[in-house]
């Protein structure tokens, strides 16, 4: 096998086990080792699963051999830990569920595991995906592989950083109010965010129903419609779930970039974004330009209240969600409870990490009696501010586009002491799941030798239209090409 | 908005969260913040806005037929509750 194999994209890597280049199991002890290997440094998995790898792999070799098989058989995948895995422990980044074992795979997973793809290990997080930093994790934080002084972002960190380091090739991911493309952009990769309602959430641990989506980290934009296509559709057993037919995502990749109307959102150029990062922004926007789009400013006067309403909407949801861990069906039990109420309130206060505790009380407040129309209603009705700004803009243009985060990584221990000082981290990226919209985050250069992410985002069921922009993006340019000098 | 030692703990009672001596503080100072922080929205002017509950405008719920589609498996489900009997989950006397 050469050397440089782990550096391939999924569809390279589906091209080369058709070509019998390699095997399956090849493949999969390849990353395997990569993991293994990385895992003191980086700990961007809680469980790799090395024997079930493996079969699954055998498995798709005898497919391939067969002449079966689609375009992800046999190519190795990573899912973050808040999907349930059958007969896998799926923790959610909790000391909650350290001993959960799933008993049943969630939607996601059952349509990679049928589309022939084969999962090496769950992906760390923050736990139950509240956090920026990848540093709420139970299992301890995530590091950087661009620099391990530096966080990879949350919380999806442990899929982002196991793509940037090509520890996996591609791994899913879910975001709630920046959880794929912050990481992605702080990791260098590509991650995107569908609308929501277009990928089931059955078996996705819920933190903040009305906000959360899943989807996919890649190394390129081209990977990411491969796997979200066929991660996407329509799902009985989730309420929220759209009834819609999926796109042939990959097939549409290669659309004109000549006319194509960009907004730029003048609220995510002002105050608190980084002038480098700004630069390397600015940049890849003349990319555009030569291909031939219109660059025009557009403000969402709305957009500034998106924290702030996020940090009531979110909290609140995620209060009634955690209600189901209560120590008694799964999760973490105390000792001797003396009572009902003992059993719920140290199973409940042993259980959950300071940062859950902290959007539980959070969300019971606002939720309280005399608290709900000032803050909870509010909130809801700044949201519809919020997406009736969107809805405005894209009569304008066909999307929108800006930086990801206002920073590139920050260090370890930076953020940890002050709880808004992390929350503003994602002000970029609420937004979007506010008002339900896709969006994704692509590499597009490097400030001090960390990656810096372009976002784009798109009107609902806009998929198409973000991938290609970001394929055009791609074709143009090699930034996600680079890999890490030690993983490299 | 500065919450005091007994509104904390009347929260963490509501959550059914056990706080220690030294959680409290903490999070009468953080959670004191972040109100003060979303508190910013009421200068947003909302008269006449309908509040926005999910992204998802004029969706309807789905109904199904009434019938069973689940298999048992309960066995399997219980594997993972901290205590079992006779198929029966195990918590503290309620009722005396």
């Amino acid at each position: 096998m050469s050397a440089s194999v782990h550096a391939r994209t999924v569809a390279e890597l589906a091209a080369g086990l058709k070509n019998k280049e390699f095997s399956s199991v090849e493949l999969a002890k390849l990353y395997l080792d990569r993991v293994e290997a990385s895992q003191p440094v980086l700990n961007a998995f809680v469980s790799v699963t090395r024997d079930a790898a493996l079969a699954a792999a055998a498995e798709a070799d005898r497919q391939l051999a067969a002449g079966k098989g689609g375009p992800l058989t046999g190519v190795p995948i990573a899912h973050k830990d808040i999907f349930c895995t059958d007969g896998v422990r799926t923790t959610c980044g909790s000391r909650m569920l350290d001993n959960f074992v799933a008993p049943y795979d969630a939607t996601v997973v059952t349509k990679l595991k049928a589309a022939g793809a084969v999962m090496i290990g769950k992906t760390n997080m923050d736990e139950f995906a509240m956090g920026s930093s990848n540093e709420t994790s139970y299992y301890g934080p995530v590091r950087n592989p661009w620099d391990t002084a530096m966080v990879p972002g949350g919380s999806s960190g442990g899929s982002a950083a196991a793509v940037g380091a090509r520890l996996v090739p591609v791994a899913t991911a879910t975001d709630t109010g920046g959880s794929i493309r912050q990481p992605a952009a702080l990791c260098g990769v590509t991650g995107i965010k569908p609308t929501y309602g277009r990928v089931s959430r059955y078996g996705m641990i819920a933190f903040a129903s009305s906000l959360d989506q899943a989807g996919v980290i890649a190394a390129s934009a081209e990977d990411a419609a491969l796997v979200l296509g066929a991660m996407s559709g329509f799902d009985p057993n989730d309420s929220t779930s759209v009834d819609r037919p999926v796109p042939d995502y990959a097939a549409s990749l290669n659309q004109p970039m000549k006319g194509l109307r960009i907004g730029l959102l003048k609220e995510f150029f002002e105050k608190g974004l980084d002038a480098d990062v700004e630069k390397r922004i600015r940049e890849a926007l003349s990319v555009y330009q030569k291909l031939g789009a219109e660059l025009k400013d557009v403000s969402l006067p709305s957009l500034p209240l998106s924290v702030p309403t996020y940090y009531v909407v979110a909290p609140a949801e995620c209060s009634s969600n955690l209600a189901r861990f209560d120590g008694v069906r799964f999760g973490h039990r105390c000792e001797n409870p003396k009572d009902l109420t003992d059993l719920y309130r140290r199973s409940r206060g042993e259980g959950f990490g300071a940062e859950v505790k902290r959007r539980i009380m959070t969300g019971t407040y606002v939720l309280s009696a005399g608290y709900y129309d000032a803050y909870y209603i509010q909130a809801q009705k700044a949201r519809q501010l919020i997406n009736r700004d969107f809805e405005r803009a894209f009569g304008e243009v066909d999307v929108l586009m800006g930086p990801t985060t206002p920073t590139p990584a920050f260090g370890l221990g930076a953020k940890t002491s002050d709880p808004i000082t992390m929350y503003l981290n994602d002000i970029y990226t609420i937004g979007a799941n506010l008002a339900g919209l896709p969006a994704l985050s692509i590499p597009c250069g490097f400030v001090g030798g960390l990656p810096v992410g372009l976002q784009i985002v798109g009107p609902h069921f806009g998929e198409e239209k973000i991938l290609s922009a970001a394929h055009a993006f791609q074709k143009e340019t090699d930034w996600h090409r680079r890999l890490p000098e030690k993983y490299s | 908005m500065a919450l005091t030692r007994a509104d904390i703990e009347n929260i963490a009672q509501l959550a059914r969260l056990q706080l220690n001596e030294t959680e409290i503080p903490v999070y009468q100072q953080s959670l004191s913040s972040i109100l003060d922080f979303v508190g910013e929205l009421n200068r947003a002017d909302t008269r006449g806005v309908e509040p926005m509950a999910h992204p998802l405008a004029g969706l309807a719920q789905r109904l199904r037929a009434d019938v069973v589609t689940e298999t048992d498996r309960h066995e399997r489900y219980q594997a993972n509750a901290p205590k079992v009997e006779a198929s029966l989950y195990l918590v503290p006397k309620v009722i005396e």
